[in-house]
């Protein structure tokens, strides 16, 4: 027991290290910010102030790399959405041997290095006319987001009671009305966290447009760019608004995943209570 | 045009497994019809043909004279009611309800009329708007019938419906489920394992085994008069006295058993010489009477129920037997070890062939 | 197949098929496919394709290893740098591993419920912040004139500021930290599915605990460090960013062997040949972490 209290003590102390060694970097990155001097650094410090927030906004090549960020990331929603659902929708409905062999295929691309998805789809359209540029972008980000909303859908069909389909079926609805009313719905949680997965893989993707960007800029390739020639602490303005938007994305995000799911254990008190309650009059 | 379903030669194969052999049966229009048969009988492969999910391998299905074939789920003048209701867990109860409506173009005004109609049938008036998940099993099962009903099918196929309520809910739900079914008229086709609602609910039952119908009547007929073996030992408790068949004369059958000769009403293909099994029920037989049948057993274990007293008895020959007592103010002391003679009248009992039971 | 059908129709099935063809065929398999054709030929001009000089050839690949004499220990600079990659992404990998093990046990097993979801969401927190983001935070505490020096010189650990970023030490510091979370959270899934009582077992049997975590807590954890050095090794070893930032020309990366062949030499064959050598070396070693800690595809792709 003493042993055990001891080592739990050093565990304790040795996360607080991890914490630190986790945050401080970003911590430091972001008060780099507000330093005066032309070189992002907090040493030595030679004033406050917020003229590089100024720099950046003044930046058009930032402003077109955002856009092009956006651009791309509301095309690989477009193609990887629809793609990821077919694909769980037809893995969930063939046979177990096709199924495994399919599977494999589809999260092959999830354990590829992204240089490689770029260089092999930069290759395969080359052979076929199409130069590098947002395009291809879209095409090379979206062969590994579909694999990642296929299998957030599939985790959500697996749930899915394929009882219901029958029913609306023999209720006299057409297949392309079960598929409307009854599995839509259902899929509808996933395909929305897919969708906003899609977008976000898609915003911070580097490996792949690199090589399929053809003389476009994204934001992170610019981000990169920027840090090996001309750095100034304006890279470090756009980080720390990127960082506030993501954690102000994920803590909402994890909020309302938190708040769905307790709806969902209410929903279950009531219907057990309606139970007790229909067995007393009973 | 009368809407009878008619089952014409139906078999169905799944690879070299024959769920269902050669059924040839008429369910006439407006009738409680069930399918009573343990798991496996392939009374849920009938269900799921005459609902269009499955086309039999061989024979045709009629629905008030109209062939079926290549006619699917959404098409047929059916509605079924799954096992587990499938009600769509993301609708409210009215949507559910008008489901239905809402695939054939209903405007959504007559729908949600229609569906509170059928509220008031099924006595939830105040429910439309609630969600699935804040009901209760019993309310459930109610908004599946409604949301089937809506549909006004020509015919209700019902899988087990009830399998999961508790007792009590189950009880009142036959009732309720019966007392719809008059009121509306619609042909209903129950499956079920439970032989107490088949019994209960039907105007007919159809008793199956290993795919195929073993017996159709009413259900006074099924539990009184079995025409096979597997249904005299399937549908309630039943003594079972297995011999070979001394004569047969004017419809009574004797058999030489080891708890001596025993005589019953002679079943069909029974013949002098053949083997045969005699079965009697618990509350048919009879304490101390003097009866053509006459046996003497053992009481080894006595199950008081209130009304009635359940006796097991070691019989001659060792096989166990039942006796039903109705506990009518002349029941005797009854404790283990007590030797009774007991007997039955001829008409009481069943002989059949114990061929037919062996082969099934 | 025909179960599909039954359930979504003619109409809706045959689009959906479509889109999966799409998908799989157009994006995934016929696009690798190219690549490794493309690889084995000679870099011609786009009008001397097909042509008399166009043909197989395995010089793409034997170029990597030309001039590789095991002798003197001498290496070509590109087989160089293929070494240094399939070492560092190892090294990294394994400190990765060391790092996370004693955090992952100690969320899983040790702090309360309730502290184990806070401290996960704070750690999903930098798992969002882009790569490029992470590493480039790294680039500023490593400069010569950088926080950690001043730091380090202050507490008297060095005597002179180091140059971090001329070494391999920078890149292999970066990538640590840009890749750590994703040993972090498989680990994690894995430790949290053993049982405390079975700790509280060993230890009541008197096992002293290096003894508990070797035979115990770490065969149970074995799933999720396979899944954990997996994708660590991916990342480290495709990674571009982290040696392009953190790293100085004596530190190259295969992945940046591979842009300049494309876009510098302009030679794609060969740099499709590196690109199909590289997928080699992950798909190598995640046959060798499926095989060693016996996992299969499904429990890595969660």
């Amino acid at each position: 027991m003493q042993a055990s209290r001891a080592s739990d003590r050093l565990l304790q102390i040795y996360l607080g290290v991890f914490l630190v060694y986790l945050f401080l970097p970003l911590v430091i990155m972001a008060a780099a910010t507000f330093n005066t001097s032309r070189f992002p650094t907090v040493t030595p410090w030679l004033g406050t102030t917020t003229r590089w927030f100024e720099a950046l906004y003044n930046d058009a090549g930032m402003w077109v790399a955002l856009e092009n960020s956006f651009i791309i990331g509301f095309f690989v929603i477009l193609v990887s959405v629809p793609l990821g659902v077919a694909a769980a929708v037809v893995l969930n409905g063939v046979h177990a041997r096709a199924r495994s062999l399919l599977y494999a295929v589809m999260v092959s691309p999830l354990l590829t290095p992204g240089v490689i998805i770029g260089i092999s789809t930069l290759v395969f359209w080359d052979r076929l006319g199409v130069k590098g540029g947002l395009h291809l972008a879209v095409i090379g980000q979206s062969s590994f987001i579909t694999a990642y909303v296929m299998l957030m859908v599939l985790a959500r069909l697996q749930r899915f009671d394929t009882s219901l389909e029958e029913a609306a079926l023999d209720l006299g609805a057409s297949h392309g009305q079960v598929f409307r009313r009854i599995l839509a719905p259902h899929l509808k949680p996933a395909i929305l966290s897919g969708a906003v997965l899609a977008f976000f893989q898609s915003f911070e993707n580097y490996n792949t447009t690199l090589f399929t960007r053809g003389t476009d800029t994204t934001l992170t390739i610019y981000i990169a760019s920027k840090v090996r020639t001309g750095l100034t602490p304006a890279v470090n303005a756009l980080g720390l608004i990127l960082i506030l938007v993501t954690v102000v994305g994920a803590v909402a995000y994890e909020v309302m995943r938190r708040r769905e799911s307790a709806r969902e254990r209410a929903a279950l008190r009531n219907a057990e209570r309606a139970d007790m309650e229909a067995l007393q009059i009973a | 045009m009368s809407q009878d379903v008619v089952l014409d030669h139906v078999t169905m194969r799944f690879g070299d497994f024959t769920a269902v052999r050669d059924i040839n049966l008429t369910v006439k229009a407006g009738e409680f019809f069930s399918f009573l048969g343990p798991s496996g009988c392939g009374k849920t492969t009938i269900l799921r043909i005459l609902s269009g999910f499955t086309e039999p391998t061989e024979g045709q299905v009629r629905i008030g004279g109209r062939d079926m074939a290549g006619i699917g789920p959404n098409q047929r003048p059916t509605a079924l009611i799954f096992q587990n209701l499938a009600l769509f867990p993301l609708m409210t109860v009215w949507e559910n309800i008008a489901f239905g409506l809402e695939v054939r173009g209903v405007s959504k005004e007559k729908r949600r009329k229609r569906a509170m109609e059928l509220l008031d049938l099924i006595a939830m008036p105040d429910a439309a708007d609630k969600r699935i998940s804040e009901l209760s099993g019993g309310m459930k099962q109610r908004v599946a019938i409604a949301r089937a009903l809506a549909v006004e099918p020509k015919v209700m196929l019902l899988d087990e419906p009830l399998s999961a309520l508790d007792l009590k809910l189950r009880q009142h739900m036959r009732a309720e489920l019966r007392a719809i079914q008059r009121r509306t008229g619609v042909t209903f086709i129950y499956i079920t394992h439970d032989q107490g609602e088949a019994l209960t609910m039907s105007d007919r039952v159809a008793v199956m085994s290993r795919g195929r119908i073993e017996q159709v009547g009413a259900p006074s007929d099924i539990y009184d008069a079995p025409r096979t073996p597997f249904v005299a030992t399937f549908v309630g408790e039943n003594n079972r006295f297995a011999g070979t068949v001394a004569s047969v004369e004017g419809g009574v059958a004797r058999v030489d058993t080891p708890a001596g000769p025993l005589a019953g009403k002679a079943g069909e293909g029974v013949r002098p010489g053949d083997p045969a099994v005699l079965f009697v029920r618990p509350e048919r037989m009879r304490m101390g009477q003097a009866c053509p049948n006459q046996l003497s057993a053992r009481i080894h274990h006595v199950d008081f129920e209130g009304s009635f007293a359940n006796l097991f008895l070691a019989g001659p020959g060792g096989g166990e037997l039942i006796v039903q007592a109705s506990n009518d103010g002349a029941l005797p002391s009854l404790s283990p070890g007590i030797e009774l003679s007991l007997g039955f009248p001829p008409e009481s009992a069943v002989v059949l062939p114990a061929s037919a039971e062996a082969a099934a | 197949m025909s179960e599909l059908f039954r359930r979504y129709g003619t109409g809706m099935t045959l689009t959906m098929l479509a889109g999966v063809a799409v998908w799989v065929l157009a994006m995934v398999v016929l696009p690798y496919f190219v690549m490794v054709e493309y690889s084995f030929h000679p870099n011609l001009t786009v009008v001397e394709m097909g042509g008399p000089k166009d043909h197989y050839t395995l010089e793409n690949y034997a170029a990597l290893f030309r001039g590789v004499d095991l002798l003197h220990w001498d290496f070509p600079d590109d087989f160089r740098v293929f070494l240094r990659t399939m070492w560092g992404a190892s090294l990294v990998t394994f400190i990765c591993l060391l790092v996370c093990y004693p955090v992952a046990f100690y969320l899983a097993k040790v702090a309360t419920p309730e502290r184990t979801a806070f401290l996960l969401l704070i750690l999903v927190i930098p798992f969002w912040i882009n790569e490029i983001l992470r590493t480039f935070s790294w680039y500023i505490l490593l400069a010569y004139s950088g926080p950690l020096n001043i730091v380090l010189k202050a507490l008297g650990i060095i005597d002179a500021p180091v140059r971090w970023l001329s070494g391999s030490a920078g890149v292999l510091i970066g990538m640590t930290y840009a890749f750590l979370l994703f040993m972090m959270f498989p680990l994690y899934n894995a430790l949290e599915t053993l049982d405390r009582n079975q700790i509280e077992a060993a230890r009541d049997l008197g096992a002293p605990t290096w003894r508990i975590h070797w035979r115990v807590v770490i065969p149970h954890a074995k799933p999720g460090i396979a899944v954990g050095c997996i994708m660590v090794f991916v990342l480290a070893a495709s990674s571009y960013v982290v040696p392009a930032l953190l790293g100085s020309p004596g530190t190259r990366w295969f992945t940046e062997t591979i842009y300049s062949w494309f876009f510098e030499a302009q030679n794609w064959p060969l740099g499709s040949a590196y690109a199909f050598i590289l997928l080699g070396l992950c798909v190598a070693f995640i046959l060798l972490m499926m095989r060693l800690f016996r996992v299969g595809l499904t429990d890595i792709a969660k």
